[in-house]
């Protein structure tokens, strides 16, 4: 089942701060991604991997093209959805793993691995039990969940953003480089927790920098800088 | 009805109006008397003229009773409840002067009554006028100094800030600490400060036949309860209103159910309470009522340096 | 279905002009149930003169601002009598200001600011308020041993926290807020951002906050109007306006945020 669809999808960057330089990234891209494969995306450093993959979660916004989701039930173009549309996609359908975790002071890394869960309804107990449960997979020790992650290591932070991307069990993912900053065991976790979502049928795109994490979790291959499969 | 021009003022000596106010500022007065009366506890601002006494000795109230006077009737002044006091006694000759009517130390024989700071103890009967002295008229100045402001609430029924005086009190004290000068609710409408009246008094200004005129000369404003008017004291369901009782009686006529003052004696400290509405007291003693200690005030009065 | 959901809060075609100096011109959006809004610009962009008109404490040149009410549909606020313009900011609104002292009345106390409004709206029982007062402290983490002390005892930060405790008790539908965390000290800022955060999430509530702080917008709002010289130069997701902004103004503000 196709549950997303990238069509004639362009993107250049206009720098006004430098002269008004434009920076063309993205050529008419066209891709669909099905429920259960893991799409790998392919390219050189600048080509625009991490465009397509923002693009796709409505941080970047396109010049021209759509992006449809298939969001409970209905296709919805998330490039000219309203901004509330585009949340309840996120919030239900659409997760994404960015590369570093953004910081909110205060919040304990229980609390922010719940949140996903708080925000579609779960209430706290229940959100949290999930969240610790996660956490131990991640290998994140007992004594830092109730700690912000301010001060965690770059690879505990990166675990505390895994873990909060996975939780609610989208059925579309987003990855970039989500193994970047883990070691060897810490990937093994989350190549465990991608092939979980694989098999549950989620639809997953990634970028992945470690060759032997593309072999492990890819279904297939895209190549941005040449806008199609390899 | 009225004296021509001079004519009472000339036969004492002055060359006043009846009741020292010209007619036509009388008239004024009386039109916002009116207009309080058809609006219970709204607060009318009015052209408060100079009177020959400095503001807070009671302007506002001899405004009043000055425009309503009439030769046919009897003045009781009260200060504190007395008859005696300086500043009862100086008003009281002053409209003596100025209009030639009669006075009295007699609530019952009276038929307007201005006071300061206290209703009399007898119930009051109908046709009866009590002219009440006001400094502040609005009960929300503490908290809110600006009119402005406290004209909205009136105007828009927001009396949220009332309770909130109220509750200050029962968190600072346990329990509402206002003994006097304690807001009322008038007709279901406006909430009106009945003056510094000790909260004892409150009661007597729910559902009376008498009518009360009250006035502040310096703030301007003149309000009014009708006969048969609803007032009732601010509360709160879990604190209601409450009277104060006193563990003491008078001492001249052994009432326990009066307001009672308290009298220091010499400076050793003795005391005693007597009440505070002297004609009230004066009553009881003619009636053969007799307190603890008849002659504790004349002996004092007599031991006096 | 999100979709049908009608807006809580439509301004339409909102302008203020003083003379022929233009504050904010011909301001257009929706606000929905649950929304954050952040009106983002710099010292003279109009977005205080902006939310001032919105929530009808100023009156506005042209354009209306149609609201949502509880049980009376739609209204034009900014045609309502001042009755029913002041009920309305006692219950289904709040203001939170800048500064702490201008929403706060100084000489009663933490209990009483809190409370007020339940008395104003009609609340009689002294024990219901007071319990009333005391949980809404506790969740804005001032101390409930102050409950009876006057507000000047309070540094900055807890005087802001209690005015939004005071905003909060009638359970307003719509806050407007006026730089929230101006003037308060970067650690008292972070506590106060994330207390905001927890509360809009709980009580499902929206708001309009103006500030020039793009990291509070960041992190309370979920849509951003970027404001210059009292026009809306852009507007949309948070995260997409400051990660992918497009209009000039946007990315010269974006790119001159300090990083630490």
């Amino acid at each position: 089942m196709t549950m997303m669809r990238v069509k004639d999808l362009s993107k250049s960057f206009t720098l006004h701060e430098q002269g008004g330089v434009v920076l063309p990234v993205l050529d008419n891209i066209n891709l669909d991604v099905m429920a259960g494969e893991c799409v790998v995306l392919l390219g050189p450093s600048g080509s625009g991997k991490s465009t397509l993959l923002r693009s796709m979660y409505a941080n970047y916004k396109p010049q021209t093209g759509r992006i449809e989701v298939r969001h409970e039930g209905a296709w919805v173009d998330i490039l000219s959805a309203a901004p509330r549309m585009v949340l309840n996609v996120r919030k239900r359908t659409l997760g994404y793993v960015s590369q570093f975790l953004r910081v909110i002071p205060r919040v304990p890394s229980l609390e922010v691995v719940a949140e996903p869960l708080r925000n579609i309804g779960i209430e706290a107990a229940a959100a949290r039990a999930r969240a610790a449960a996660m956490l131990e997979r991640l290998r994140i020790p007992q004594r830092l969940w109730s700690l912000a992650p301010a001060t965690f290591s770059g690879g505990e932070q990166q675990r505390v953003n895994i873990a909060r991307g996975f939780i609610s069990q989208s059925p579309i993912m987003l990855l970039d480089e989500p193994t970047s900053s883990l070691d060897a065991q810490n990937r093994a976790a989350v190549i465990t927790l991608i092939d979980e979502a694989k098999a549950r049928g989620t639809a997953i795109v990634g970028i992945f920098h470690d060759e032997d994490v593309r072999r492990r979790v890819g279904t297939r291959q895209f190549d941005v800088a040449l806008a199609r499969p390899t | 009805m009225t004296a021509s021009t001079g004519e009472v003022g000339a036969a004492n000596g002055y060359d006043y109006n009846f009741a020292y106010l010209d007619e036509q500022t009388k008239r004024a007065i009386r039109r916002i008397i009116l207009k309080a009366l058809a609006i219970p506890g709204y607060q009318v601002p009015f052209g408060s003229r100079e009177m020959p006494l400095p503001y807070g000795w009671g302007t506002g109230g001899i405004q009043i009773t000055a425009s309503i006077l009439m030769k046919s009737d009897v003045l009781k002044v009260i200060d504190q409840g007395a008859d005696d006091t300086t500043n009862a006694v100086s008003i009281r000759n002053f409209f003596a002067r100025v209009a030639s009517i009669a006075t009295t130390e007699k609530t019952a024989h009276a038929s307007i009554i201005q006071t300061r700071h206290r209703i009399p103890e007898a119930p009051l009967a109908a046709g009866q006028i009590m002219v009440i002295q006001v400094p502040i008229p609005e009960p929300m100045r503490r908290l809110e100094p600006r009119e402005i402001e406290t004209r909205k609430m009136h105007a828009l029924k927001e009396y949220g800030l009332m309770h909130v005086t109220l509750y200050e009190d029962i968190a600072h004290w346990g329990h509402i600490a206002t003994t006097y000068a304690y807001p009322v609710l008038v007709n279901g409408r406006y909430v009106m400060a009945p003056s510094p009246i000790p909260k004892w008094d409150n009661p007597k200004l729910h559902q009376s036949e008498a009518t009360f005129i009250f006035c502040a000369g310096r703030e301007k404003r003149i309000y009014a309860v009708p006969p048969f008017t609803d007032v009732r004291s601010l509360d709160f369901e879990d604190y209601p209103f409450r009277l104060q009782s006193f563990t003491q009686s008078c001492a001249l006529c052994g009432s326990g159910q009066s307001y009672l003052d308290e009298v220091i004696l010499d400076d050793e400290g003795k005391r005693l309470y007597v009440c505070s509405d002297t004609d009230f007291c004066a009553q009881r003693v003619a009636g053969g009522h007799v307190g603890s200690d008849p002659d504790a005030l004349a002996a004092a009065k007599d031991g006096a340096p | 279905m999100i979709d049908l959901e009608p807006p809580l809060l439509q301004v339409e075609g909102l302008s203020k002009l003083y003379g022929r100096n233009v504050a904010c011109k011909n301001v257009t959006f929706k606000l929905w149930a649950g929304e954050v809004l952040c009106i983002v610009g710099e010292s003279g962009s109009g977005k205080t003169t902006l939310l001032n008109c919105i929530s009808a404490i100023q009156p506005q040149s042209s354009g209306r601002v149609l609201y949502q009410t509880r049980h009376a549909g739609t209204a034009d606020v900014t045609a309502m009598s001042d009755a029913q313009k002041r009920l309305l900011m006692r219950t289904d609104w709040g203001i939170v200001h800048q500064n702490p002292r201008d929403g706060l009345r100084m000489g009663v106390s933490a209990g009483a600011n809190v409370g007020e409004r339940l008395m104003a709206v009609g609340a009689r029982h002294y024990g219901h308020i007071r319990a009333e007062a005391t949980g809404w402290l506790n969740r804005v983490e001032i101390d409930i041993d102050r409950i009876d002390d006057l507000p000047g005892t309070f540094s900055g930060g807890m005087q802001q926290r209690l005015q939004i405790a005071r905003n909060l008790v009638t359970k307003p539908r719509l806050v407007f807020m006026d730089e929230p965390t101006g003037g308060l000290d970067v650690s008292v800022q972070a506590r106060l951002l994330d207390l905001l955060r927890a509360l809009v999430q709980d009580l499902q509530l929206a708001a309009i906050i103006v500030t020039h702080d793009l990291a509070v917008a960041r992190l309370l709002a979920h849509r951003l109007l970027v404001m210059r010289r009292g026009e809306i130069v852009e507007s949309g997701l948070t995260d997409q306006v400051l990660d992918d902004p497009q209009h000039p103004y946007t990315q010269l503000l974006v790119s001159s945020i300090l990083q630490t």
